[in-house]
């Protein structure tokens, strides 16, 4: 992992558009005028301290929230259009995928089922043909499933394939987090924490496979995470918020000079 | 010592993804089949195949049915004798409207028309979840009984409100007797058992189960709730409808206002919880138990020398169903199919305890 | 508009359901007041099951399908014993077995189950619901017995000066809608000036929280089963001595569900009004729609207030599922 070399990348064109977004849950205010963007092809960190809203932000480009004001626009078929209440069906239509911060996998299924539904989007077997498993649904299941096996591949998972997720332990289940947004083969990915609670070793890993999906597939990465050390590693730009305003953005070393977030991370009262 | 998968390797993903990937379940299954379709037709008494064998099979079904929308979808429903009264008065009023129509057919429509009715119910489930659910499908039980009680088209004028069912005639052959019925309905249950298990192991399964088990993670993946859970509905309400029919003209024969009461629905409920949630051999236990244990009550205490009055049979009954649901839910949430599936894998290792 | 659509059919079909006998009744006030006044009496037992029901809801979090069953049992209890003995000292060996019974129910089925998803919860209700029917009947019998309550049960004719014809009320009725009112307004205080009923409240609103400054779980969860035993008692005792006590009170008693979905789970103010909408709507469907029905439809009788309650309670969910008091939820994830 040498962060030098990250800062220094291409990035393409802006693929998602955060603008002048608030939300807020009854009278408490998660988001106000939020605005940032996300290019293509970069590591977009989210930071800020806890209840500053992150996870707020991801839900709301997720479509599981609306937001009272602001839009947000999705690059779709090369031009950004503007959504309105999208519901996160579009939102994973239109190649954004998810991992979440509270794993949240499916836990009465086996490794392979877990990254089997991020094929879903994709097949297309009515309900008459699987219920009799003819030709074309016999043959649908075993082309994505050998999709799902690269993945399985690729996280190093195999050994666990048939295992229930519940069983595994906590850094394997956030491994299955990421395949099965992986299977969506998006060109966006949002990762929630992806190594909260994690030990060093653990880390590393996670951050591995991070980077080799964003150079080897080119998937532009959205990240909150904690760890400033990684955050600062191997992201390109960093947007920082407190009490759900933005207070910063720009690269990690612009970030790391912001007398607002130095603050805000300190504990200056407002 | 014989039940061993060593050395049965899978060199496709196909071999992987069949249903019995061991091959000495699929020569006990193949055993099984044999004992059910040739021995029992030979062995099986009267009295067997019409207390026992014909309602342990038609309840079977629809506890599959059942299962599919609650243990696999995670949608809970206490009022599911609601779609089996429209499957059976659905198929009463399309036999006796068209009496020449083939007995398959006649189900099959009754089974379509139930899930209709049931997508319609369902439809609330895309606003709610688990318990408030729970009381609009007791409005789909109330309004059903109220509705095939009341409005006497269903039950074509005659005055005391009971219907009697025709003879059930297909391809020229009169299903009367028992043992037809019976094979009639097993192999209606092995063809529904087997479409059930493929729609579980594909991606419309995977949408039920995804549901159930963290349904915003679901959605954010791509997958739509309206399909996944209104799909979820019709199937689950096609074969409580199919065997809502199968009740009334191969059970029943005849049935009153009423017959599909919120005490069936709750049984159902309870079929599936002993059995086991989320599982379709689950269901074939759940009915078993649920199909034997009063017939056991009956017999047990004559055959030890207490008997005990007809209404205290009926209490216990409610007082030993109501202990076993909790005691299921407590000592094994996953019923009896995991306690078979436990006991099989202590077989697989044994003799060695781990 | 999306939004609006389903509120505006929910709104015509009470606007038909409560003005359209209005219109009726203007030629006989006295008949439709006293339809009306018969909803209420209903209404205000249908509120007593719901508040128990609302109450158990709010502090564990269960979906208590068994609060029917505990209503039959009660009654039960109370009839068989006051043939033993005066009827006070029935009700008051009955409360001691409502209040034992929460305790069993705590120990035996909600403590192992604690933390379990609501579902499990509901289904675990359903089987003690199924237990208690069983058992209430095998150790007090199933026939159907009778409650004196001392009143007389002659209608009374009041307001006849004013109208035509006056109201026919029925003294016994009349009792009984003060004492379960009185009983409600009781809990009230109960919950709003007791240590008790702040700690309850407590439990409410985070049970982790609650128990992380000591407050005993356990404890207040025997409470409220105790509580809402009570309130079982006091509505079996006055359904049954109405409709005398047997089986079917069981599943009157059901009603208690849609009236919680009507006024909101947690709310006790929603339980009181969801009843006495669902108590005065269905009586005013019955006697004033259901002729209708029957002649237009050619049906074999009425019996709409069977499913009228649940249907009015599956379009509110479809319109407004967080009840009239409930709180909105909010999903995190």
């Amino acid at each position: 992992m040498s962060g030098g070399a990250t800062v220094e990348r291409v990035t393409g064109e802006v693929i998602i558009a955060v603008e002048g977004v608030s939300l807020a849950f009854g009278g408490v205010k998660a988001l106000s005028d939020v605005s940032f963007d996300v290019r293509e092809h970069e590591v977009r960190a989210i930071i800020g301290p806890n209840g500053a809203g992150k996870s707020s932000m991801l839900n709301v480009i997720n479509g599981v929230y609306h937001p009272q004001r602001g839009t947000i626009r999705l690059k779709m078929d090369g031009t950004l259009r503007e959504f309105h209440d999208m519901d996160p069906h579009e939102v994973a239509l239109s190649g954004i995928a998810r991992t979440f911060q509270n794993l949240a996998l499916f836990k009465g299924m086996s490794v392979l089922d877990n990254i089997m539904t991020g094929r879903n989007l994709r097949m297309h077997s009515n309900i008459l043909l699987q219920a009799l498993r003819l030709g074309p649904a016999a043959k649908e299941e075993i082309e994505h499933r050998e999709a799902v096996e690269r993945i399985i591949d690729f996280l190093e998972i195999q050994a666990w394939r048939k295992t229930p997720v519940g069983r595994l332990p906590y850094g394997l289940q956030k491994r299955v987090d990421l395949g099965r947004a992986l299977a969506l083969e998006p060109s966006v990915l949002l990762l929630d924490e992806p190594m909260a609670g994690m030990n060093v070793e653990e880390k590393q890993d996670m951050c591995r496979f991070i980077l080799d999906v964003n150079d080897h597939f080119g998937t532009t990465i959205v990240l909150i995470e904690h760890d400033m050390s990684v955050v600062m590693d191997i992201s390109d730009r960093v947007v920082v918020l407190d009490y759900g305003r933005k207070i910063g953005d720009g690269t990690p070393d612009e970030v790391r000079g912001n007398q607002a977030v130095i603050d805000a991370y300190l504990g200056v009262s407002h | 010592m014989f039940y061993r998968e060593n050395g049965q390797y899978k060199t496709t993903y196909a071999a992987d993804q069949q249903m019995l990937p061991i091959l000495q379940d699929r020569v006990f299954m193949a055993g099984l089949l044999v004992v059910a379709f040739v021995a029992v037709p030979f062995f099986a008494s009267d009295y067997l195949f019409l207390s026992l064998l014909i309602p342990f099979l038609i309840l079977t079904l629809a506890a599959i049915g059942l299962n599919l929308l609650v243990g696999y979808c995670g949608q809970i429903s206490i009022g599911h004798a609601a779609f089996m009264a429209v499957g059976a008065y659905a198929a009463y009023n399309i036999a006796l409207r068209i009496p020449q129509l083939n007995f398959l057919v006649v189900l099959v429509l009754a089974g379509l028309i139930a899930a209709a009715v049931g997508m319609l119910f369902g439809v609330p489930s895309l606003r709610i979840k688990g318990l408030y659910l729970a009381v609009a499908t007791l409005a789909a039980q109330f309004f059903t009984d109220w509705l095939f009680a009341r409005v006497k088209w269903f039950t074509d004028y005659a005055s005391s409100g009971s219907v009697s069912t025709a003879p059930i005639v297909m391809f020229g052959w009169t299903i009367d007797t028992p043992v037809k019925k019976y094979c009639f309905l097993l192999a209606v249950l092995i063809v529904f058992t087997l479409i059930a298990k493929n729609l579980v192991r594909g991606h419309i399964g995977r949408a039920w189960m995804a549901m159930r088990d963290m349904d915003v993670a679901a959605e954010v993946i791509g997958i739509r709730p309206v399909y996944a859970k209104l799909s979820a509905f019709a199937v689950s309400s096609f074969y409580v409808g199919v065997a809502g029919a199968l009740w009334g003209f191969m059970h029943l024969g005849s049935w009153e206002p009423l017959a599909f009461n919120l005490t069936l629905s709750l049984n159902l409920l309870f079929m599936i919880i002993i059995g086991g949630m989320g599982s379709l051999l689950g269901s074939y236990f759940g009915a078993a138990f649920i199909v034997m244990l009063p017939i056991l009550l009956n017999q047990l205490p004559t055959l030890l020398g207490v008997p005990i009055s007809t209404a205290m049979i009926s209490h216990l009954e409610l007082m030993i169903f109501g202990a076993l649901i909790v005691f299921f839910l407590i000592v094994e949430p996953h019923g009896l199919a995991r306690l078979w599936a436990v006991g099989k894998e202590k077989l697989r290792l044994w003799p060695f305890p781990h | 508009m999306k939004k609006n659509l389903p509120t505006f059919i929910l709104g015509i079909v009470l606007l038909t359901g409560l003005v359209a006998p209005l219109a009726t009744g203007a030629s006989a006030p006295g008949f439709y007041i006293e339809v009306l006044l018969g909803g209420l009496m209903a209404g205000v037992l249908y509120s007593l099951v719901a508040l128990g029901f609302a109450l158990i809801f709010k502090a564990s979090g269960v979906f208590n399908f068994a609060q029917g069953a505990m209503v039959l049992f009660a009654a039960l209890a109370v009839a068989r014993l006051a043939e033993r003995m005066p009827l006070w000292v029935a009700m008051l060996l009955a409360t001691a077995i409502m209040i034992v019974l929460a305790w069993l129910v705590e120990r035996l089925v909600l403590r192992p189950l604690v933390n379990q998803e609501g579902v499990a919860l509901l289904m675990a209700t359903l089987g003690v619901s199924y237990f208690l029917d069983g058992f209430g009947q095998t150790v007090w019998g199933s026939d159907i017995y009778k409650i004196e309550l001392g009143i007389a049960k002659e209608p009374v004719m009041i307001l006849d000066q004013l109208f035509q014809g006056g109201i026919l009320v029925n003294k016994e009725d009349f009792v009984a809608t003060i004492a379960a009112a009185a009983l409600v307004a009781s809990l009230m205080l109960f919950f709003q000036k007791t240590a008790t009923g702040r700690a309850l409240r407590a439990v409410a609103d985070d049970h982790q929280a609650a128990q992380s400054i000591g407050i005993p779980l356990n404890r207040i969860w025997v409470i409220v089963w105790s509580v809402a035993g009570i309130v079982a008692l006091v509505a079996g005792v006055i359904w049954g001595s109405k409709l005398g006590v047997q089986f079917s009170l069981s599943q009157v008693a059901l009603k208690a569900l849609p009236v919680v979905i009507l006024g909101g789970f947690t709310s006790v103010a929603g339980a009181i009004v969801g009843g006495l909408i669902i108590g005065v709507g269905e009586k005013m469907a019955e006697v004033f729609l259901g002729p209708v029905m029957v002649k237009a439809f050619d049906l074999a009788g009425g019996g709409i207030e069977n499913w009228f309650a649940y249907v009015l309670a599956l379009l509110f969910l479809l319109v407004r599922p967080e009840g009239l008091f409930g709180e909105k939820h909010i999903d995190r994830v």
